[in-house]
């Protein structure tokens, strides 16, 4: 579970997020929208560990980020968040398969099992049968499923996706955020889509809005 | 090692950047290994050398080069302590017509076999008719033994003469056998000791002594017991003496040479550190993106170094392994001579030693971590969620250098100049240029700044662009100028140091050789030498107005040092004439005084107005220094004084050298025949003074080539760095490129403007290693050249060939800056150079 309480970040005094309160239960998946500049991103970096807010409570799964050092943080996106990115942040030098392992590896998992967790997810988003391609060789579209089944492929409790269609034509948003919302769901982890788009929100099981007062629904 | 792939592949994918760092750093590891493997080969040669002579002698009795009296022998033999004494004569000569230089030892037969039986000659058979007894061959006073390396090195077989200068007459010689101990020396020849005294006119003299102990006896006791014995000049050494002498003698020129090739290493470590920082910046979203799925900083860090270390260690291996061949190739060509002269006529072979070369490997590694080691702390500090929505993988960081640091570091070398020789070593120094080169890399992108900022913001677009750039991002752009000001630096910092020592040589030699001709018994100063007869001869020479004569001898003044020279020649009471350093303190009337060299000062302590002690003939003798003169000659320390004190005090009146005045209107080469012809045909050598200073300054060169080669492996390695740089940094900023044609840039416009990057980048760095290898040449020259080889110099600025040089560097910087964009902004070459880099 992610318990979020009257979070609040400033940027040069100037505040960005004055109190943001939210609560996501295992198996939920939630949209969060909001005009440019409203703090999204800046929610979505509190939330994975990458920032420190100025006030209030964030916890997962009972672990109140207040109280973990950087280390800590660190070892817990690599234990129990994934991430899709808006700009896929596909390693060009690895092979698909080797990008979707990419968290095991980081976790210390390495061999053949590893490698078949991977090929399971990259099958599971449809690609199963270019799991030696290089990253070069892939559309933008196909480039984000694997960063779905990378986020996926280490069981993590809350999956973070950032604009994850940003970079793709309509077509291709629509069958990624499908994908998303079903790998999603069936992993049974927690889910937060940032996204500008309405429709891309409608694929969430409930959309929030950002605005400088705090999350509604 | 999982992650090993995410960032070791890394590298395989920017394989020209790693290619150039690979290179570097086996360029820099091989020279080093190729210096130290034939300076460890020609010292191991040198040493096998003296312990196949020494054989089974605990102790030697050594002295000046002119000998000593043969009575101590019958004293030394004589004592309890002693089980065996072998006396020796040596005498170094020369082959006459030629300069195959020859070192005979005369040895008692009969008592060499105990002591040192490598020198004991075997008789050849020889079918020349004569009566001869092939047994007693050995005790013929015309007899000579080569080893099979000297009889190879003269070409002459047993039964051949040969003819050798001995004191002021030739001396011919039979080849009567061969040294079966010892035949890999190409210098060395035994006779009977009777003989060589007879020939050489040393009758009653000897030059060493050769000990083996008693049984039960310790060398320490026995030395304590006999040195009461030796009259004053005289000392007791370990064989292994002379090795360590010669080790210290060349240890400043080996360690200066290793140090050249150390430099030739940090340029490759400025590569590896070019190269990382720009794919660094390049991966900065990739490496944000590890971090926020959960790499540690630390891990991104050592990950980061790894990949340096890893570049490091194969550079390392692969340079280790050229630096043989170089070596091998060395050893082959040169012997074991790296220009110096120190291990001249040796032939030795290349060993290889485990421990040099994993040494050599772990500064290759130490290069690549080095290199690896800033760009790797600013990725592991950037803040990943920053990073990751910037998206853009061309951002600059602003960086604008660390001056604080860099002054700091700049200072620190001041006070490092005055820390005193370690060992003989001048670590001060080095770590004075040590300081002033990071120092100076730190200041760059400040200074770089500061230049671009005063840059007039006008004229083509191009132009305006690069300044803008330079000024506002100089961090970037002035990696590129480190290897550039690195090997500037050292180039600079040498052909000032080398201009000035070779000015000053110059005018030195004007100054020690002031007469029209020098005449002399042979090159070697031992069995060559002018009678009293012949010098009266030489001053009535039709067309000989003046004569001057110096005498040499050797002294020994402190166990364990090397001889020192002593040169008597005609001085006047004030040292007019002498190549003076610092005011003289000429010593009252009736006393004796010497003139010292900077060497002796600095090794001995001795100065002006001290009064010390010499041993002459066996005695001390109590002198004034008074004054320090200039010889680049003798690095162990020479002494002069007065010939008339010389002969005073030693009675000796013979002397190796004399200087000729011509009369007015005398021809010069006809007075040399008529000297010549005062003795045997080819006796006596004349020079003029003119072809003495070519050879000299012959010489001088050639003990810098290495280091001419030092020094261009840097260039190449510092310009190789401007254009991995450039291809890496336009490979980079593919969008501002893609931006600026939609702008409507030309392609022509766009290469203008990284030609303008490159040349202002490469000035600065240009500017940068002038300023620095100026310095490092004050430090040179006063620091590292005075506690290495105790030689002060005057300074000389080749300011032309400088300016032409950096001229050139400037041209060449540019062009490499525009051959990269033009290969980054191929179109068909655009994704292939985004997957290379």
């Amino acid at each position: 579970m992610l318990e979020i309480s009257d979070l609040q970040r400033r940027f040069d005094g100037r505040p960005v997020l004055r109190s943001v309160s939210m609560r996501l239960e295992p198996g939920e998946y939630v949209a969060i929208t909001g005009e440019s500049g409203v703090g999204k991103s800046t929610l979505l970096n509190l939330i994975a560990g990458l920032d420190r807010p100025d006030g209030g409570r964030l916890a997962l799964d009972g672990a109140d980020y207040g109280d973990l050092d950087e280390d800590s943080l660190t070892r817990l996106r690599r234990d129990k968040l994934g991430f899709v990115f808006q700009a896929f942040h596909i390693l060009p030098h690895l092979t698909l398969r080797q990008n979707v392992v990419l968290p095991l590896w980081l976790k210390g998992r390495k061999g053949p099992q590893a490698d078949r967790e991977a090929d399971r997810l990259l099958d599971a988003v449809g690609l199963a049968d270019r799991a030696d391609s290089w990253p070069r060789e892939l559309s933008g579209g196909e480039m984000q499923r694997v960063a779905i089944a990378r986020a996926l492929v280490h069981a993590p409790r809350l999956i973070l996706a950032d604009e994850p269609t940003g970079n793709l034509d309509p077509s291709n948003a629509a069958k990624v955020l499908t994908l998303l919302a079903e790998r999603i769901r069936a992993s049974g982890a927690m889910g937060i889509l940032v996204t500008h788009s309405p429709e891309a929100a409608r694929s969430a099981d409930r959309v929030l809005h950002l605005t400088p007062e705090g999350l509604s629904a | 090692m999982t992650l090993a792939p995410v960032f070791l592949g890394s590298l395989a994918r920017r394989r020209t950047a790693t290619l150039f760092s690979f290179v570097a750093i086996l360029l820099g590891v091989a020279l080093g290994m190729a210096v130290q493997a034939v300076n460890q080969a020609a010292l191991s040669e040198f040493g096998r050398g003296m312990r196949t002579m020494a054989g089974a002698a605990d102790l030697q009795v050594v002295g000046p080069r002119g000998g000593f009296d043969e009575g101590l022998y019958a004293t030394l033999a004589a004592r309890s302590e002693v089980a065996q004494a072998s006396p020796v004569l040596e005498m170094r000569t020369e082959r006459i017509g030629s300069a195959d230089g020859l070192r005979i030892l005369g040895i008692d037969l009969f008592a060499a076999g105990p002591v040192t039986p490598a020198l004991l000659p075997r008789p050849a058979e020889i079918q020349d008719g004569s009566d001869r007894d092939t047994r007693l061959a050995a005790l013929a006073e015309d007899s000579l033994f080569l080893s099979m390396a000297a009889r190879e090195a003269l070409q002459v077989d047993p039964g051949d003469r040969i003819q050798v200068h001995a004191e002021d007459r030739t001396l011919t010689l039979r080849v009567a056998g061969d040294l079966p101990g010892a035949p890999d020396d190409p210098r060395l020849a035994v006779m009977d000791i009777a003989a060589v005294q007879k020939h050489f006119s040393r009758i009653g003299r000897l030059t060493r002594i050769d000990l083996r102990l008693a049984g039960g006896q310790d060398a320490q006791t026995a030395r304590a017991a006999l040195e009461p014995l030796l009259p004053a000049g005289l000392m007791l050494e370990v064989p292994e003496a002379a090795v360590d002498q010669a080790a210290n003698l060349s240890r400043a020129y080996r360690v200066n040479l290793t140090m050249l090739a150390a430099i030739a290493l940090v340029t490759g470590g400025f590569l590896v550190f070019s190269a990382q920082a720009l794919s660094v910046v390049r991966r900065h979203t990739e490496l944000a993106f590890l971090r926020a799925i959960g790499l540690a900083r630390r891990q991104l860090f050592l990950w980061l170094l790894a990949e340096g270390a890893l570049v490091g260690l194969l550079g390392g291996l692969a340079g280790v392994a050229l630096g043989h061949g170089i070596a091998l190739g060395l050893l082959t060509l040169l012997g074991g001579d790296l220009g110096a002269g120190f291990f001249s006529g040796l032939s030795p072979t290349l060993r290889f030693s485990p421990w040099a070369s994993a040494a050599y490997v772990l500064l290759g590694i130490g290069a690549g971590v080095a290199g690896a080691w800033l760009p790797a702390r600013e990725a592991a500090a950037v803040a990943p969620a920053r990073a990751l929505k910037s998206g853009d993988d061309s951002a600059l960081s602003g960086g604008r250098g660390v001056p604080m640091l860099s002054l700091a570091m700049l200072t620190a070398s001041l006070p490092a100049c005055f820390i005193p020789p370690i060992q003989g070593l001048p670590l001060g120094g080095y770590l004075a240029i040590a300081c002033l080169l990071a120092g100076a890399v730190m200041l760059l992108p400040t200074l770089a700044s500061m230049l671009a900022r005063t840059l007039p913001l006008r004229g083509p677009v191009p132009a305006r662009l690069a300044a803008a750039r330079l000024a506002a991002a100089p961090g970037q752009s002035v990696i590129a100028a480190t290897g550039v000001l690195a090997s500037v630096a050292l180039v600079a910092a040498m052909a000032i140091m080398v201009g000035s020592f070779r000015d000053s040589v110059d005018v030195w030699l004007g100054q020690i050789l002031p007469a029209d001709l020098y005449l002399r018994a042979g090159r070697a100063q031992s069995a060559g030498s002018l009678d009293e007869a012949l010098q009266a001869r030489l001053g009535k020479i039709p067309g000989v107005a003046r004569v001057q004569f110096t005498a040499f001898e050797s002294l020994r003044l402190e166990p364990g040092r090397a001889p020192v020279e002593l040169l008597a020649r005609p001085v006047s009471p004030d040292g007019d004439g002498l190549p003076l350093v610092g005011s003289a303190r000429p010593a009252a009337k009736g006393e004796t005084q010497i003139w010292i060299s900077e060497a002796m000062r600095d090794l001995y302590g001795w100065r002006p107005g001290e009064r010390v002690l010499i041993p002459l003939a066996g005695d001390e003798v109590a002198v004034q220094v008074a004054g320090v003169w200039r010889d680049y000659a003798r690095q162990g320390g020479a002494i002069m004084m007065d010939l008339a004190d010389y002969r005073r005090l030693t009675g000796d009146a013979s002397v190796q050298t004399a200087a000729i005045w011509l009369a007015p209107g005398a021809d010069g080469i006809r007075v040399g025949e008529a000297l010549k012809s005062t003795s045997d045909s080819g006796a006596l050598e004349v020079a003029f003074p003119g072809e003495i200073r070519e050879r000299s300054l012959t010489i001088f060169d050639r003990t810098f080539v290495v280091t001419y080669v030092l020094e261009a492996a840097a260039v190449v390695i510092g310009l190789a760095g401007v254009a991995a740089s450039f291809a890496a940094l336009t490979a980079a900023r593919r969008r501002e490129f893609g931006m600026l044609r939609h702008l409507g840039l030309t392609r022509r416009q766009i290469g203008a403007m990284l030609a303008l990057e490159g040349t202002l980048a490469a000035g600065v760095g240009v500017l940068g290693g002038l300023a620095a290898g100026g310095a490092i040449s004050l430090i040179l020259i006063e620091v590292v050249n005075r506690q290495s080889f105790h030689w002060s110099m005057d300074l000389h600025l080749p300011w032309a060939s400088l300016l032409w040089f950096a001229g050139l560097l400037v041209a060449l910087a540019g062009l490499a800056a525009i051959l990269a964009g033009r290969q980054a902004m191929r179109e068909d070459a655009l994704l292939a150079v985004r997957e290379d880099w």
